[in-house]
């Protein structure tokens, strides 16, 4: 899928082989996105952040298209590039570069794992406050923008993320933010990059500020009977909204006439965590559960960050958490007139549910994001699909495609052209959002 | 604009444009050519398209409390004063949002909710007055954004008015962008992308504990060891900050604050959180203060002793006033366990000068605030005192900081970006600047020394891809 014909691929070899110690030709299994056959021509391991200008000035020079890869384990989610003549991995950038621990700050390689760093950073008891995989890179937690439940106290990678350095689609290499949590000089391209897939440019480093770790920690799980579905979106808000102040609030429904299960984490002194949490199980009890029980780990079913399964299709609705109960009857509703049965689970309390379409007759999935976005269509929020199969994003053209409805998409592609005038940065990765 | 906005609303009397020739950074003056004051969002707009169809520049005020000239008019230009727009449209306490109009104050988004038992968490020490469409701009901290973060962590839509007069929102009040996170980049650029309309802001439950600790040393090392100890037992208070004998004096004389008398530092420690936690932390706090040396601790939970503690604190920049003629508030950040160092090269740097510095600061994130004194009737001692504060921002840069913590870059500080940027961030930087505002109209000559021409793009420059330019591919 490569477009081979239009340079002379002898001469970008060599081009690259100057550029970066290790180049190789690209093999069947650096594909992204299976099910798409979008292979890379060649893959760029750079070691530095001049080794990686050096790869995307050979790119520019040849208008190569480019397509940055951390862990890979969210590189199918989006809509796969339409081309990729270099996949430039960043796995050998993986230094934790600075871990000032009394400054509560961290300046990482991007290609960092962020399980190796929160065991770096956990031996001076700090940590990244974000769930992610272990095998993630840094920079692709940023790149990917995703948080996973604790980001109803932290927020998300933006939110953590204090300065990063960037090469763009031309070899420019450009710094932002620094390495102090309190910075407002000049804009912050930091938030820009956070969640931009590999669309404005290469992630080449990252600081994160940085949270103590927790001495203790409690999960309040709470079990409420289906039909019990107003006292649980109660239950939710209450806790979300309570000064015994949640790192999460979690909901999860794995089938439509299942019981919803919501589980708070507190995190804080053992003492007062031990407090808080039976305050909370009372909150919770108030609230209409059937039991809730205290536990030092999480209940089995804790969502984590978000995943998708090979095949399954990942759909994220965003809402102001007031609109829940609405939320949840209207993916009933839509799952309903689609013929699907998904699990439902996310950070309700933070407004973000996932659902997982299992893999099946992929107009039914297309159909569901299509009545679910209708159905939300005047609601504050979205309905994104962030993991699709080939067949199911086929199907959600004509429904709002992947991202659904895009405020100031003009805003959005001058700012795609002033980065990467020549689009050849993860091409097509939000293709159809018109 | 007496079409857009009513001819009571347009200001052209040279008497009343002088009113607004600055903001809180009176060093720096400029007498706008017209001033308007819309109230609604489509006015904004039609103001906005006329300036953009005249090639006009235009500059949006908030209450004209910024510290940078961030706000300072363009002399051809049109000030747009957005006060009138100061209503808080909506509050959502289940979902914890707020939609307002920029020209509120920020104390008044947290009035409007207490009784629901939230607050508006950013909280700088202007918030009587600031606005949050100002605070927007500016991307504002305050003392308690140690733990609760800043502007740009509780806002969470924008509708703006862009730099060509359409009207369009970033972000939606959930947590989730969809395509790229523009309401973060918006935030902080310091009205050079757009003028905020309306404001989705995050509100926050009001904690069910606060307890304030004072610790007064006989040093300012002796109460560093204090934060960082603090720091290193785990503990994020909700604020930390200290004052030295200088401003301490200053403020005992304009507020009778009744700090310990002859500390060389004052360090206070606020803990916010569940009680259970507050008392564990609390417990904690006491001793490692106790330990550091301190030679008084005070401590108060409620909140009218609470409020005469902050008192020295919150007036210490206008209580300087008292000290010297003049005086520059200066405003940078330094790693936090830097601050001694810092402090030390500021006092020899005082001492070589011969002028005299005032220090506050948020010792909990490095934030520093000197206030250099000065008698501005002398032209060599006010050289001198810019010459100072200069050095003490090189001093911040050295350290690895930044030179502005959160007053902003505006007019004041744009010669200084070189120092802390290479001209490939400048550039890569004002990229941003190009898609929102290529024709330079939005606030120009703030933040970047040296505008860029938006026709230019650095590096090789070849077509579109041919799926781009055919429109099949967006991103």
């Amino acid at each position: 899928m490569h477009s081979s014909g239009t340079y002379a691929a002898d001469s970008v070899a060599k081009a690259l082989a100057e550029a970066c110690a290790d180049v190789r030709d690209g093999a069947a299994a650096d594909a992204i996105a299976g099910d798409a056959g979008v292979a890379p021509a060649f893959v760029a391991l750079p070691a530095s952040t001049g080794e990686a200008a050096a790869v995307l000035r050979v790119a520019a020079e040849h208008e190569l298209a480019v397509v940055p890869r951390g862990g890979g384990s969210r590189l199918g989610w989006g809509a796969p590039p339409s081309r990729c003549d270099v996949l430039v991995d960043i796995s050998r950038m993986d230094a934790v570069l600075e871990h000032a621990s009394g400054d509560l700050v961290a300046r990482l390689q991007a290609g960092a794992r962020m399980g190796d760093v929160a065991a770096a950073l956990a031996a001076a008891g700090q940590e990244i406050a974000l769930d992610v995989p272990a095998g993630a890179t840094a920079g692709g937690v940023v790149a990917s923008g995703l948080a996973g439940p604790r980001r109803l106290r932290y927020g998300s990678p933006r939110d953590l993320l204090i300065g990063i350095t960037i090469v763009l689609a031309n070899g420019t290499v450009a710094r932002s933010g620094g390495k102090v949590v309190k910075n407002v000089a000049g804009y912050d391209l930091g938030k820009l990059f956070a969640g931009s897939a590999g669309t404005l440019g290469l992630i080449t480093e990252v600081t994160f500020r940085l949270h103590p770790l927790p001495a203790a920690r409690a999960f309040v799980a709470a079990e409420f009977a289906a039909g019990a579905l107003p006292a649980a979106c109660d239950a939710v808000a209450a806790a979300a909204n309570s000064s015994l102040t949640a790192s999460a609030v979690e909901l999860s429904r794995p089938s439509a006439s299942g019981p919803l299960l919501v589980s708070v984490l507190l995190e804080g002194s053992a003492d007062g965590v031990a407090a808080r949490a039976a305050a909370m199980a009372d909150l919770l009890g108030r609230s209409g559960a059937s039991r809730a029980k205290v536990s030092e780990t999480a209940p089995p079913w804790w969502p984590g960050p978000p995943a998708a399964e090979a095949g399954e299709t990942l759909v994220r609705v965003s809402f102001w958490v007031s609109a829940l109960g609405q939320v949840l009857s209207a993916i009933d509703t839509a799952a309903a007139e689609a013929g699907i049965a998904p699990s439902v689970a996310g950070s309700a309390g933070a407004g973000v549910l996932y659902v997982s379409c299992p893999p099946g007759e992929p107009g039914a999935c297309a159909r569901f994001t299509g009545a679910l976005r209708g159905a939300l269509d005047h609601a504050r929020g979205g309905v994104a699909v962030l993991a699709a199969p080939g067949e199911v994003r086929a199907a959600l053209a004509g429904r709002g495609g992947m991202a659904g409805s895009v405020p100031s998409l003009d805003l959005m592609r001058a700012v795609k052209d002033q980065f990467d005038p020549g689009h050849r940065m993860s091409p097509g990765r939000f293709p159809e959002v018109i | 604009m007496t079409d857009i906005c009513g001819a009571p609303n347009v200001i052209t009397d040279p008497l009343e444009l002088r009113t607004y020739e600055c903001d809180g950074l009176t060093s720096h003056r400029t007498t706008p050519a017209l001033v308007v004051l819309p109230s609604t969002a489509a006015e904004v707009a039609g103001v906005v398209r006329a300036c953009a169809d005249h090639a006009v520049p235009f500059v949006a005020r908030g209450s004209g409390t910024g510290l940078s000239g961030g706000a300072m008019p363009h002399s051809e230009g049109v000030l747009i004063v957005m006060s009138r727009m100061r209503r808080v449209l909506e509050v959502d306490p289940v979902a914890r949002r707020a939609v307002v109009e920029p020209g509120v104050t920020n104390l008044k988004v947290t009035e409007a909710v207490r009784d629901l038992g939230l607050f508006y968490a950013p909280d700088p020490s202007s918030q009587v007055v600031c606005s949050v469409g100002g605070n927007v701009a500016e991307n504002s901290g305050g003392a308690h954004c140690l733990k609760h973060g800043f502007t740009v962590n509780h806002v969470l839509g924008l509708e703006i008015v862009t730099p060509s007069g359409e009207l369009t929102w970033l972000g939606d009040g959930t947590s989730v962008a969809s395509g790229y996170d523009l309401l973060g980049a918006f935030t902080g650029s310091e009205g050079t992308l757009g003028i905020v309309t309306k404001i989705i802001v995050k509100l926050t439950p009001a904690p069910e504990a606060v307890h304030l600790v004072l610790a007064a040393y006989d040093s300012l090392e002796a109460g560093g060891r204090a934060v960082t100890d603090i720091i290193g037992a785990g503990i994020v208070p909700a604020a930390i900050e200290m004052m030295d004998a200088l401003s301490i004096e200053a403020a005992e004389a304009a507020v009778h604050c009744g700090y310990p008398e002859g500390a060389a530092a004052v360090l206070l420690v606020e803990l916010d959180g569940p009680a259970a936690e507050v008392e564990a932390e609390l417990a904690t706090v006491l001793a490692l203060c106790e330990k550091a040396g301190a030679r008084e601790i005070r401590s108060a939970d409620d909140p009218v002793q609470r409020a005469g503690i902050w008192a020295g604190r919150k007036s210490a920049f206008a209580a300087v006033g008292r000290l010297s003629p003049a005086y520059i508030v200066q405003d940078g950040v330094v790693p936090r366990t830097a601050l001694g160092d810092v402090l030390a090269r500021i006092w020899s740097l005082s001492q070589e000068a011969g002028i005299r510095v005032a220090n506050v600061f948020h010792a909990g994130d490095g934030n520093l605030h000197p206030l250099v004194l000065y008698n501005d009737a002398s032209a060599a001692e006010t050289e001198a005192a810019e010459v100072l504060s200069g050095a003490i921002l090189d001093t911040c840069i050295e350290y690895g900081g930044s030179i502005t913590g959160e007053h902003g870059v505006g007019v004041d500080k744009s010669k200084y970006m070189p120092k802390m940027f290479s001209p490939d961030d400048l550039d890569t930087m004002q990229l941003v600047r190009c898609a929102f505002d290529p024709a330079n109209l939005c606030n120009p000559g703030k933040i970047f020394p040296t505008p860029r021409l938006c026709g230019e793009v650095p590096g090789p420059r070849r077509g579109a891809h041919p799926a781009a330019a055919a429109g099949v591919e967006i991103f």
